[in-house]
């Protein structure tokens, strides 16, 4: 199928994105960036039509749903949402370096999802078949998009306050690429205050969904579960920056953390947990 | 009351208030909500678990409450913290933020002059028409002012979304909400099962902790089917199910209820009535008498028999041997079988399977006899959720709420200009309270006009 030649090419731009913006970093050479942030949008478009085609394409077969339904749809779409996230912040603030930092989470996901996962367009079953599928997976991805770039940004904030600290802050050096820390912080904030309402209502998408189809709203399932945790540590986060003593590092770590805890609420309770997911299961 | 009981109740309160007890909440409600999604909870319990750890641990997991971690006294007490700490924060700076917003400072401090962007204006008209004509471009341009004379000065004020300092309290307010929701839901709802064979009526339900709830009205269930997918590639059906429907009629006092005649529930599209909610949740054969239908093909001479078998009882094959239905399963997978006991004399009796959705398989059992499952008169049953909940409005009004809250929250800032006008001059001062930079944009740009003007 064409569409899954497109996302073999989108995986090979988001790759030599990747390298372009590890180039950027070592040289410090703004067209090598700005082929970066190109490499990224290209690949971004091309991901944007194979989606579209997939979907199509589940059409073509008699069974038409959203490519959105299985383990390998929702990477790619997770891998999808990360580079929006990204292309929005870079044209909003134009530090480019981030790239750096959060187009190697596109591209693992790209990567795992084409060379592990299983591709085949599946039938929904029933408990699927609903419009709050759609709702439920756009609002929690975004979410756990911008809480990927946030982590990005964090692991920046890391290492640009340990170079401060021991007093590395030549001119001209590796570290003289990032933003400053006051930046970093702000970017950080500013990524997990859009993915938080998004969370939020991804978690509540996913209970409207299961009081439809199972009749209750919260169940305490694993998955439900991990979400929750997910928004409490970045409860504290958010208020952790209104707080003595929590501003900075702590606040780069508990968003470090919340994206763990993203990511084994994405994959970890499927592969690792049993409940309501399974259906996200590999086997 | 005595300065030292003052001061402890003012501790107390300061503890409640404090943002370092709601970190400390937040991480552990995170931290301890990991144990139930490792320790299998109630009533989802495997039996096969229990011999997986050791009685001391299994005594200790219980003492503990473990085993319904999100119900246990330590884990509400948890939520009773987090509640109490929202509360008291609230009460704590709620007054002082609404005084802020329907009492603004008309005037700007000395220490805010100082702090705050600032952009100069010469003036050239009298101070009385200077301070009209400001009044007026703030009207057009940001939002109409409220002048206050200090000495020879006049202090313009206009602000614009004042009440989003609101917003973080929405938030904090809705999970209150969600938390009245579930309770309402808990103490006045229920959740319950109920399974219908097909053509007949229940009045009753059976709640989750065993007790049998009147509904008021009658269910009967007309039919339940389950549709499959078509196989890849043509061939029939697959195995993978792509609908479960039951067909419910409701009546009241002997009359059917008007739109509920021949209703139908599939999983996702519950049935409504009366507060009532039906889920579609499970189904199966039911275990009332029925006969299954087989044929028999002769090995040796082709020829096809048919048989009908009744669980129970058993029918003499041609060959004399004795054969009975035992059991009828339905695995994921491999679809409807019927287990098949055969007997021949002073032997002991051979079980085996016929599957309904692969008749060619029991030629390769080998036998003399080669069975196929055509089918049986057996009815269906359904199995449904039943559930009143009077809460869950509650729950989705906080949620709405929430949702709202984050995005005054989170995106709205409230901006704050003030212009001081002195006889010749007059400076325009701006603030916000969220995004700055974006906020900058736009007061230069309102500062810029403004020096255009020829006042």
């Amino acid at each position: 199928m064409l569409s899954a030649k497109l996302f073999n090419a989108t995986t090979i731009f988001y790759m030599a994105s990747t390298l372009a913006f590890i180039g950027f970093l070592a040289s410090r050479n703004k067209t090598v960036g700005l082929i970066g942030t190109g490499l990224a949008w290209i690949g971004f478009a091309v991901q944007t039509a194979a989606i579209g085609l997939r979907w199509k394409e589940s059409y073509d077969i008699g069974l038409g749903h959203a490519p959105m339904s299985n383990l390998y749809e929702s990477v790619v779409f997770f891998a999808w949402s990360i580079v929006l996230i990204f292309g929005i912040i870079d044209i909003k603030y134009r530090y480019r370096i981030i790239g750096a930092f959060v187009m190697p989470f596109a591209l693992m996901g790209m990567a795992w999802a084409q060379l592990y996962l299983p591709t085949d367009i599946n039938p929904l079953m029933p408990a699927l078949q609903s419009n709050w599928l759609l709702y439920h997976v756009i609002t929690c991805f975004l979410g756990y998009a911008a809480f990927a770039v946030a982590c990005g940004v964090s692991i920046m904030y890391l290492i640009k306050a340990k170079s401060e600290e021991k007093g590395n802050e030549a001119a001209g050096g590796l570290m003289s690429q990032f933003p400053p820390t006051r930046v970093l912080d702000d970017l950080n904030y500013k990524a997990i205050m859009v993915g938080f309402p998004l969370l939020t209502l991804g978690i509540i998408t996913g209970a409207a969904w299961a009081n439809y189809a199972w009749g209750t709203y919260w169940s305490w399932d694993p998955k439900e579960t991990w979400s929750l945790i997910v928004w409490f540590v970045y409860a504290a986060f958010l208020h952790a920056r209104f707080t003595k003593g929590w501003v900075g590092k702590r606040a780069a770590w508990l968003s470090i953390i919340g994206f763990a805890a993203t990511i084994f609420c994405y994959l970890g309770v499927n592969l690792l947990l049993s409940g309501l997911h399974s259906y996200g299961n590999l086997n | 009351m005595s300065t030292n009981q003052r001061g402890f109740v003012q501790q107390v309160w300061d503890f409640f208030c404090s943002l370092k007890l709601t970190l400390f909440v937040l991480i552990t409600l995170a931290i301890t909500s990991i144990i139930g999604t490792v320790i299998p909870q109630y009533p989802n319990i495997d039996e096969r678990y229990w011999a997986t750890i050791s009685a001391g641990r299994k005594l200790l997991y219980e003492r503990l409450g473990f085993f319904d971690m999100y119900h246990s006294w330590w884990f509400l007490a948890l939520l009773t913290l987090f509640s109490v700490n929202l509360i008291a924060c609230s009460i704590k700076r709620l007054p002082h933020v609404f005084k802020f917003v329907s009492e603004p400072a008309l005037t700007i401090s000395e220490t805010q002059q100082k702090i705050f962007p600032s952009k100069d204006l010469k003036l050239s008209g009298s101070l009385d028409e200077s301070r009209d004509t400001l009044a007026a471009f703030l009207s057009s341009h940001f939002s109409s002012p409220t002048i206050t004379q200090v000495g020879n000065q006049y202090h313009l004020f206009a602000q614009k979304n004042a009440w989003c300092r609101l917003g973080v309290y929405v938030v904090h307010f809705s999970i209150l909400v969600i938390m009245a929701g579930t309770i309402i839901g808990n103490v006045w709802g229920y959740k319950g099962f109920v399974a219908i064979v097909e053509g007949e009526t229940v009045n009753t339900i059976k709640a989750r902790n065993g007790k049998d709830i009147a509904l008021g009205f009658e269910v009967k269930c007309d039919q339940f089917t389950v549709s499959f997918y078509d196989a890849p590639g043509g061939g029939g059906p697959s195995q993978m199910p792509k609908e479960f429907k039951s067909i419910l009629t409701l009546t009241e006092n002997g009359k059917e209820v008007p739109g509920y005649k021949h209703a139908r529930v599939v999983v996702n599209e519950p049935l409504s009535y009366k507060g009532i909610t039906f889920y579609q949740s499970s189904y199966g054969q039911a275990n009332d008498p029925s006969t299954f239908f087989f044929t028999v093909k002769n090995r040796a001479n082709g020829k096809t028999d048919q048989i009908a078998l009744r669980p129970g009882s058993q029918t003499r094959l041609s060959d004399g041997r004795l054969i009975s239905i035992v059991d009828l399963t339905d695995n994921p997978g491999e679809g409807t079988a019927a287990v098949l006991s055969v007997t021949d004399k002073g032997t002991e009796p051979k079980f085996f399977k016929v599957f309904k959705n692969n008749p060619g398989l029991d030629d390769l059992r080998g036998d003399s006899f080669i069975f196929t499952f055509v089918g049986t008169d057996a009815r269906m049953y359904t199995g449904l959720q039943v559930n009143k909940d009077p809460g869950v409005w509650v729950v989705w009004t906080g949620c709405i709420m929430m949702c709202l809250g984050l995005c005054i929250a989170f995106f709205m800032s409230h901006k704050r200009v003030w212009i001081v006008v002195q006889h010749g001059y007059a400076r325009i001062y701006g603030n916000a309270s969220k995004n700055q930079p974006a906020f900058m944009t736009e007061f230069e740009a309102l500062a810029e006009e403004l020096q255009k003007q020829n006042i």
